[in-house]
């Protein structure tokens, strides 16, 4: 079965989504999402969504889906790249990415989730157990 | 109103409505319809798709370019012979969902589209017809 690979990067995992998900490549996603920022207590999961022409209601609830399991992990979802055309739609869709922050590219979405992790080194943080692999 | 061209493609599976995409995307160019429009038309289609899909137990699509005057617009029928709709105005309802959706699908295609029509009858089918105007 397709997988979408998953990069780890410092506390970060990313994702680059460039196909039109199907059913069981959202949910195969998702669980190895839930899987690896367990295994690997990443902090942050960066979601790169440039390629995508539509957001749907289908892709976003498994957008919203994905920030939701993170967030019990602990762990922050940004979607990053998000096509102009598409945000404005997602309006009038009436869909809200509850949960999830957007940032304009990977490199301003990883600047948020470094920003929260810093934050942390700063002692401000939660004072979780961080797990290195 | 006079119709330019019809086209029609099955939705029978979670290809076919990528496939509806793209060529609802192909016709929405066609017509020169701009980046914004392409995009909520392609996104209601999108909806409707996995709707007769999902709930329809699969259909098909019919794709239209009309004319009206000098206007040219899109227009999409989506068709099932599934359980149909008992409570149009309650699946209409934005949050409203019998599958665990987010029950945004038949409002957004709605608010997406210049027109919107939906007939159903319970026990022999839904049909959702949308335009988008130039
Ligand atoms: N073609 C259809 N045949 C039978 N029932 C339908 C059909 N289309 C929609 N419905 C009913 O209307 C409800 C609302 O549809 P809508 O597309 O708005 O939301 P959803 O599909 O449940 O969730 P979402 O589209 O946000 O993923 C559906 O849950 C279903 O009960
Ligand atoms: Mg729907």
């Amino acid at each position: 079965m397709d997988r979408i690979p998953i990069l780890k990067l410092g506390g970060a995992l990313i994702v680059t989504i460039q196909v039109d998900m199907h059913d069981r490549l959202a949910l195969a996603l998702e669980e190895d999402l839930t899987a690896m920022i367990a295994r690997t207590g990443a902090r942050g999961v960066l979601i790169e969504i440039s390629a995508l022409e539509i957001v749907d209601s289908f892709i976003g609830r498994m957008l919203v889906s994905i920030a939701a399991v993170s967030r019990v992990l602990d762990a922050e979802t940004v979607v990053a790249g998000m096509r102009p055309a598409v945000a404005i739609t997602l309006v009038e869709l009436g869909l809200e990415l509850t949960g999830i922050k957007t940032a304009l590219n990977v490199e301003r979405g990883m600047a948020l989730i470094q920003a929260r992790l810093s934050d942390e080194d700063d002692g401000h943080g939660s004072d979780r157990d961080r797990h290195e692999d | 109103m006079t119709v330019t061209k019809t086209e029609a493609l099955p939705v029978r599976s979670g290809d076919d409505v990528v496939r509806v995409r793209q060529r609802v995307r192909a016709l929405a160019v066609e017509i020169g319809l701009g980046l914004v429009d392409q995009t909520k038309i392609v996104t209601a289609a999108s909806e409707l798709a996995r709707n007769t899909l999902d709930y329809g137990g699969g259909g098909d699509v019919r794709m239209e370019t009309v004319l009206a005057g000098t206007r040219k617009g899109l227009r999409l029928t989506f068709e099932d012979q599934g359980p149909g709709i008992a409570d149009i105005e309650q699946a209409m309802t934005d949050h409203y969902t019998s599958g665990g959706g987010l029950g945004l699908g038949l409002g957004g295609a709605k608010r997406l589209s210049n027109e919107f029509h939906i007939e159903s009858t319970p026990g022999s089918g839904t049909r959702v017809t949308i335009a988008r105007w130039k």
